[in-house]
């Protein structure tokens, strides 16, 4: 195995197991990563990359896969994924076992009780985070509070506030 | 379609598979844990409701994609283990190759500044996406007590503001939160 795909199993491998909150606390680091410390890719392809995984189907998580692709391709990218995949589901799988075979035990509660305000905290700094990174300048700014605003009152379909953003960013651009 | 509803309530292997799958290539960024509900237990019922939250919340708790981790909880619970590979592979494989796909088409495209432009204001918009849930489920954990807002805040003030390696605040927090849990429950 190359140098390369041995640190995308390294990056993406550690990235599994912190990726509490459903994958988005782990963006900033794995931009940190992947742009700063390793240079597979440059600042304008993660955003391409973040926006391209927001509009197509699968879970948003589906970035790893494309950064894989920018480093190695096609090996990249498949070993971006497994090693993004595999060791938190084993660990999930493991705990399943676990849990159904135990019925409603304390340390249930307890695991559920003690994480979720974590896993919480994670997400909206992540938001931040990511904001400052993807956001450059005062229109993309607009967009994302626009965004949070529409869909924090309407009941609109998220995808459509999603494409409705990518046109919004045509228009304020180009005039 | 009608004569669906008679039907024994386990799936076989496919059946389920061929679920995940059609889920995982049809539903988009946030919303695939309410597909799943819809599919699973109110169309198909192989699963009651109270099941399936006990599942997303184990699913939400644990790092992780939490839609895969739901379809590996679902997928064991009603086939076993093969049932929790099933799961696993069908949510993530296809949407996978179908990224890359439309990835490297976009490649091609990316010489044009037009298109930045257009993905810029995608990715500007999906962070308020994520933002306001975020927002949403903190407001859910602040209802349930003072502990759980400070918990909150500590995790959210040691990696957004002071850019704490996060490694080290999901331990340390964690072992805390989880341990003081713990203690409250053994004490009530």
């Amino acid at each position: 195995m190359s140098n390369r795909l041995l640190q995308i199993c390294m990056v993406f491998g550690s990235a599994s197991l912190l990726s509490f909150g459903g994958g988005s606390a782990i963006v900033p680091e794995l931009q940190l990563q992947t742009v700063h410390d390793y240079g597979w890719l440059t600042s304008r392809q993660f955003a391409d990359s973040f926006a391209i995984t927001q509009v197509t189907p699968g879970p948003s998580t589906l970035l790893v896969t494309l950064l894989g692709y920018r480093a190695d391709g096609l090996a990249g990218a498949l070993l971006a994924t497994v090693a993004m995949i595999v060791p938190a589901s084993v660990l999930v799988g493991v705990v399943t076992m676990l849990w159904l075979r135990t019925g409603h035990a304390r340390w249930h509660v307890a695991l559920e009780r003690g994480i979720a305000p974590i896993a919480v905290g994670l997400v909206v700094a992540s938001g931040i985070i990511i904001a400052r990174t993807v956001d450059h300048g005062v229109s993309a700014w607009a967009v994302t509070l626009a965004a949070g605003l529409v869909l924090g009152v309407t009941k609109l379909n998220p995808l459509a506030v999603v494409c409705a953003g990518g046109v919004i960013g045509l228009l304020l651009n180009s005039v | 379609m009608a004569a669906a509803e008679q039907k024994p309530s386990i799936p076989t292997l496919m059946e389920f598979f061929v679920v995940v799958v059609r889920i995982g290539l049809t539903s988009f960024g946030g919303g695939l844990s309410g597909w799943l509900l819809r599919e699973f237990v109110q169309r198909r019922h192989w699963l009651d409701e109270e099941e399936f939250l006990s599942g997303l919340s184990l699913a939400q708790a644990f790092p992780g994609v939490n839609v895969v981790n739901l379809s590996i909880w679902i997928g064991y619970r009603l086939l076993g283990t093969r049932g929790a590979l099933a799961g696993a592979c069908g949510i993530i494989v296809p949407p996978a190759i179908l990224v890359v796909l439309i990835a490297a088409l976009f490649a091609a495209l990316t010489d044009y500044p037009l298109t930045h432009l257009v993905l810029d204001g995608v990715g500007a918009a999906a962070v308020g996406l994520s933002l306001q849930m975020g927002i949403i489920a903190a407001r859910r954990v602040a209802m349930k007590g003072l502990e759980q807002i400070v918990i909150m805040a500590a995790a959210f003030v040691a990696v957004g503001l002071l850019h704490i390696s996060l490694p080290l605040v999901v331990v340390v927090l964690g072992a805390l939160s989880v341990s003081l849990a713990y203690w409250r429950l053994a004490r009530a």
